[in-house]
């Protein structure tokens, strides 16, 4: 349980941190919060030769809030996203969420940027992002690009970005005064790994139809598991308790293939899912509703 | 070719300099390399919680961090709670208080420990929690603990030196 030899470097700015990205691609770590990498290098799953950790870049943590976003640089912490004001304003199915990510402890250290990254698909942030339509910057020696959540997630354990990026940005959009949202999830434990999870918001018009859902699920796949077909059923719609129970048994049944785990079958994951998202889309509706008024 | 880093860190208020391999883990840098044994060590991937300390004043899992990541920060172990020179002999019959703090205090009184494997690193998750939380409900107190396994005590022992902690707290 001790990690392999590795080279160390702690870059005090981004650039020196892009130069040995653009040096050592392919071979070297990034160390971010380091709360899935360090127990990946303890159990030497993970053997990188050389490890370029951020935390001497202050640069790269921070909560910027103008119009139309909030922009979290990537070496921010969980635990300063659950205390953040802006985003308990602005960005509520998130605030509403980063108490579930594993325990104060882990918040302490791990990164929204390392979350994404690592991308689990039991994890909180990579659904977040993709419900929320955050935009990701990813920066290497040559320049910079911004990739949409939904592109960035490519499959289990494994992002977009090239081997020589970085990621240093995230960008919430804020979203309209008329969107519900809810976050729910099921754990063993407070903290453990979620069996599921899902991330709901809805939109309505001034005539309380549903304008614009999103279901977003964790631990439903191999990343992120978003259910077009239930959104679907919802839209234009009064969110009845026949329509919820409809995109419900969809979402469940038909839109993901759950792996099931040690801690339960697929079959219990598919049932939660669909309690899940039951009482999920009712909230998010029920507090839609409350902000028309 | 093994890297050496010179590393300064400030641990319970001491400044201790040493070299350091990078892939050594801060919590075995405390016990092997500071003798600070009160730290624990156990499942080694950041699920027991038995190694938590208090970096810059935040509880962390030290099994999850490099002792190069500490040069230049503050660290306090749970030998930090109570300094060794206020701590008396502990009587058998538990009469003597005053060397430790009063969260250890409520642990000893309440039976809030029976291997004791767990404790530092519970103690050491409780000290911000009493801070940010200083009257908490058995659910906060609960949820808190989420992230330290003890195998011994079925934690509700644990739940009360806590409230009795809290209690105690308020007072001084």
């Amino acid at each position: 349980m001790k990690p392999a030899p590795f080279e160390y470097f702690a870059p005090d700015s981004l650039k020196e941190a892009l130069d040995l990205m653009s040096q050592y691609a392919g071979e070297a770590k990034i160390l971010a919060g380091g709360q899935s990498l360090v127990p990946a290098m303890n159990f030497r799953v993970v053997q990188p030769t050389q490890l370029i950790d951020l935390n001497r870049i202050s640069t790269l943590s921070y909560i910027q809030e103008d119009n139309h976003s909030i922009r979290v640089g990537a070496m921010t912490r969980e635990r300063q996203l659950e205390f953040d004001s802006s985003i308990a304003r602005r960005v509520p199915l998130l605030y509403e969420a980063v108490p579930y990510i594993a325990h104060p402890q882990i918040r302490n250290r791990g990164t929204i940027g390392g979350s994404l990254v690592n991308a689990d698909p039991a994890a909180e942030l990579p659904v977040l992002m993709f419900a929320l339509e955050a935009r990701l910057k990813a920066q290497s020696k040559s320049g910079e690009r911004w990739v949409n959540a939904r592109d960035f997630f490519v499959g289990m354990f494994t992002t977009a970005l090239e081997p020589d990026e970085i990621l240093v940005e995230v960008e919430l959009p804020v979203d309209s005064s008329r969107t519900g949202w809810s976050f729910m999830e099921v754990a063993p434990r407070a903290g453990d790994y979620a069996l599921m999870g899902v991330a709901a918001l809805v939109t309505l018009d001034a005539n309380g139809k549903c304008e614009r859902a999103k279901l977003v699920y964790l631990n439903a796949g191999e990343g992120p598991v978003e259910t077009p077909e239930a959104e679907k059923l919802l839209m234009g719609q009064i969110l009845s308790d026949e329509l919820v129970e409809a995109a419900a048994s969809s979402a469940s049944e038909k839109e993901m293939n759950p792996f099931g785990n040690i801690h339960t079958s697929p079959e219990f994951q598919k049932h939660l899912a669909h309690v899940l998202t039951r009482k999920a889309l009712k909230q998010a509706n029920q507090r839609a509703e409350g902000l028309l008024q | 070719m093994t890297q050496s880093i010179p590393i300064t860190v400030m641990v319970n208020e001491k400044e201790y300099r040493r070299e350091v391999e990078p892939r050594m883990l801060l919590s075995d840098f405390l016990r092997h390399e500071l003798g600070l044994t009160g730290t624990h060590v156990g499942c080694e991937h950041g699920v027991c919680g038995a190694c938590t300390i208090l970096f810059e004043g935040e509880s962390v899992r030290s099994c999850l961090m490099f002792a190069v990541q500490a040069n230049g920060y503050n660290i306090t172990t749970v030998e930090g709670l109570a300094p060794p020179s206020s701590s008396p002999h502990l009587l058998e019959d538990g009469g003597r208080e005053g060397g430790l703090h009063p969260l250890q205090q409520s642990f000893w009184e309440a039976h809030g420990l029976q291997c004791g494997y767990c404790t530092p690193g519970i103690l050491m998750t409780l000290i911000p929690f009493l801070k940010q939380n200083p009257d908490p409900t058995e659910d906060e107190i609960r949820h808190a603990l989420s992230g330290n396994l003890c195998r011994c005590t079925g934690y509700q022992h644990i739940v009360d030196a806590v409230k009795l902690a809290a209690e105690k707290m308020k007072q001084s």
